[in-house]
């Protein structure tokens, strides 16, 4: 909660900080700017709120997201809670599925390469998780549409396409960008999962269950897996972190209409009430995400919770 | 491995004397890949340090007509811009800019972070709470998010210009991880009887922390430094992807990237000469990094 309370003043501040009377940034852009006397300037203050002092604007501000309102975006002239409504959907899409495609992959590739540790299959995987964790997202992206889409042709090189409206195509268009935005969770989680395993391996429990005859496959999916997955965990709160961040230059590069190429294009045209409401809703998200971790973590660990 | 160190003295089984740095070494050049790593490192900062020396060409000079857009080979070897500009000497310039940014905010951004992780896990308490909480609300924001919003901000006065604004931005954006990970060393280190030793003989707060908490943070605040200044590079590198960063005609290997995406298919060397060069030193970056915990870390010793 107070963590709550600080992010919304950070960005309200930061956006404060901005040189410049935001009415009057506001008024330029209206292209009245020449004509306007200063009666209209000071009552466009007084609609605004921003006759008001800091704090005052400051709750009111806060105020308002509860209750959806982000105010007027400059730029589109349009209510910013419908522009968050039209755009949010595309890449909390994309967000989710590469959520899901990291954490499968991961797992996967994790517990894999721990149970058939120093063999070919973890000889090549472990390094490549290396690379997945390292590779900038933009040149992942760029070299997938240059090898799938212009050199094989298999898949649309850019743009988005709502499921509802063709199923088959948006699932064409967001398999590049999903594998993008997985690929730091894939790498992170695989990493975690095969050392969580090796501990894992270790344990007492784990050597009773071998030496009551129990198969490899109930061994690990049975005994191992479950609190092998405990530390993996964790790594959702970073994942979606990553995911936020990464789609800012994943919808750049595959020209995607999502909130991070409103980001960028919002902060280019200096259109704030935007940038605004954009950080602040992925910021709640993030703490959301985190405080859902760490009572899930409780809640499948009762080392902590009677701890 | 270990040599047994035998005495006159009939001490057979005196402790076996290793030197620190002898295995330091040993585990650090084990895995190859961190060999690798610090051979592309290197190798980076040489490029650096000579690039007027090593470039073939003035990475600023627009070359005669014709010459935009060369494929890679002959004369110019990675090929050239629009603008006709060599792209290889725009790389080798370009890892100037990666590591002034890199190594600049890392130093920025530890002046600020490293005392005020010290100061909260030392006094504990209030002092404590405000500090750490705000740390947090930081951490709410991603990297790149956050060092874009200041960024955009920062833009907008004309104090400071071009590669600065970067530079700041990730500095802010990256004190989270360090006061947090020095938080977490002071409070482990403040318990030890040292500690309590240098209190009891009377020693200022302001000495205890930095003289006596502060170096033995060191190993951990190293790593540290190693992994921030991959995830530095790489952050700066998006953001001049997305156009905000040094001022033109200067190079950055991001906006190289984002120019040459331009060509897709025709000229392939535009983006790909300067995204694997990102990606290499990131990679770098990171495998030094792992190096060097897994020499540093004293849980590991005796085990590596």
């Amino acid at each position: 909660m107070v963590v709550l309370i600080l992010v919304t003043l950070m960005v309200f501040f930061v956006m404060r900080l901005l040189p410049g009377d935001p009415i009057l940034i506001y008024v330029a852009q209206t292209a009245e700017f020449e004509a306007m006397p200063q009666e209209r300037v000071d009552e466009l203050r007084a609609e605004f709120g921003l006759d008001k002092p800091v704090m005052v604007q400051y709750a009111n501000w806060v105020g308002g997201i509860f209750q959806g309102d982000f105010g007027t975006s400059i730029f589109y002239h349009e209510d910013v809670g419908t522009l968050m409504l039209e755009r949010f959907p595309i890449t909390i899409h994309l967000g989710l599925l590469s959520l899901i495609v990291g954490a499968v992959l991961g797992v996967l590739a994790g517990m894999l390469t721990a149970v058939r540790r120093g063999k070919w299959l973890d000889k090549i995987v472990t390094p490549l998780t290396y690379v997945g964790l390292t590779i900038p997202v933009f040149l992942l992206g760029i070299l997938l549409i240059y090898a799938f889409g212009v050199k094989l042709g298999w898949l649309p090189i850019s743009g988005y396409t709502s499921p509802l409206d063709d199923f088959w195509l948006s699932t064409r268009q967001v398999i590049m960008p999903v594998f993008c935005l997985a690929i730091f969770g894939v790498a992170a989680n695989a990493r975690q999962m095969r050392s969580s395993m090796l501990e894992v391996t270790r344990q007492d429990y784990i050597r009773t269950a071998w030496s009551k005859g129990l198969g490899e496959r109930a061994v690990v999916m049975r005994h191992m897996l479950k609190n092998s997955l405990i530390p993996v965990i964790t790594l959702m709160g970073v994942s979606v972190s990553i995911i936020l961040g990464g789609s800012v230059l994943v919808e750049r590069v595959f020209a995607i209409p999502g909130v991070g190429s409103l980001l960028v294009s919002s902060i280019f045209g200096q259109d704030y009430v935007v940038v605004q409401a954009i950080t602040v809703i992925f910021a709640v998200i993030i703490l959301l995400v985190n405080l859902i971790v760490d009572i899930s973590y409780a809640w499948l660990d009762p080392r902590i919770r009677y701890g | 491995m270990v040599k047994k160190h035998t005495s006159d003295i009939g001490f057979s089984e005196a402790p076996v004397c290793v030197s620190e740095w002898r295995r330091f070494r040993r585990v650090f050049f084990e895995r190859k890949l961190v060999t690798f790593g610090l051979v592309v490192l290197v190798l980076m900062v040489i490029a650096a340090a000579f690039a007027p020396l090593l470039a073939p060409y003035d990475p600023y000079d627009l070359g005669d007509a014709g010459e935009s857009l060369l494929q890679p080979g002959g004369e110019h070897l990675l090929g050239t811009d629009l603008l006709g500009r060599d792209t290889l000497s725009r790389l080798i310039y370009g890892a100037r800019t990666a590591l002034m940014v890199g190594f600049i905010s890392v130093f920025i951004s530890g002046f600020i972070g490293v005392p005020l992780g010290i100061i909260a896990g030392y006094f504990g308490g209030v002092i404590n709470m405000v500090i750490m909480r705000a740390m947090d609300a930081l951490m709410c924001f991603p990297m790149l998010l956050l060092a874009l919003l200041l960024a955009a901000v920062l833009r907008e006065y004309d104090v400071i210009s071009g590669i600065w604004v970067v530079i700041i931005a990730l500095s802010i954006a990256i004190i989270p991880g360090y006061a947090r990970v020095t938080h977490g060393v002071t409070l482990s280190i403040k318990e030890n009887e040292y500690i309590m030793a240098q209190r009891a003989m009377g020693s200022s707060n302001m000495r205890v922390m930095f003289r006596h908490i502060l170096p033995n943070a060191f190993p951990p605040l190293i790593v540290l430094v190693t992994m921030q200044l991959g995830a530095l590079i790489l952050a700066e590198a998006g953001l001049s992807f997305l156009g905000i960063g040094i001022d033109p005609p200067g190079a950055a290997w991001g906006a190289m990237v984002w120019d040459g995406y331009r060509y897709l298919a025709n000229n392939p060397a535009l983006w790909l000469a300067p995204g694997i060069a990102i990606a290499l030193v990131v990679f770098a970056f990171n495998m030094v990094g792992d190096g060097l915990r897994d020499a540093l870390d004293p849980r590991l010793r005796g085990l590596l």
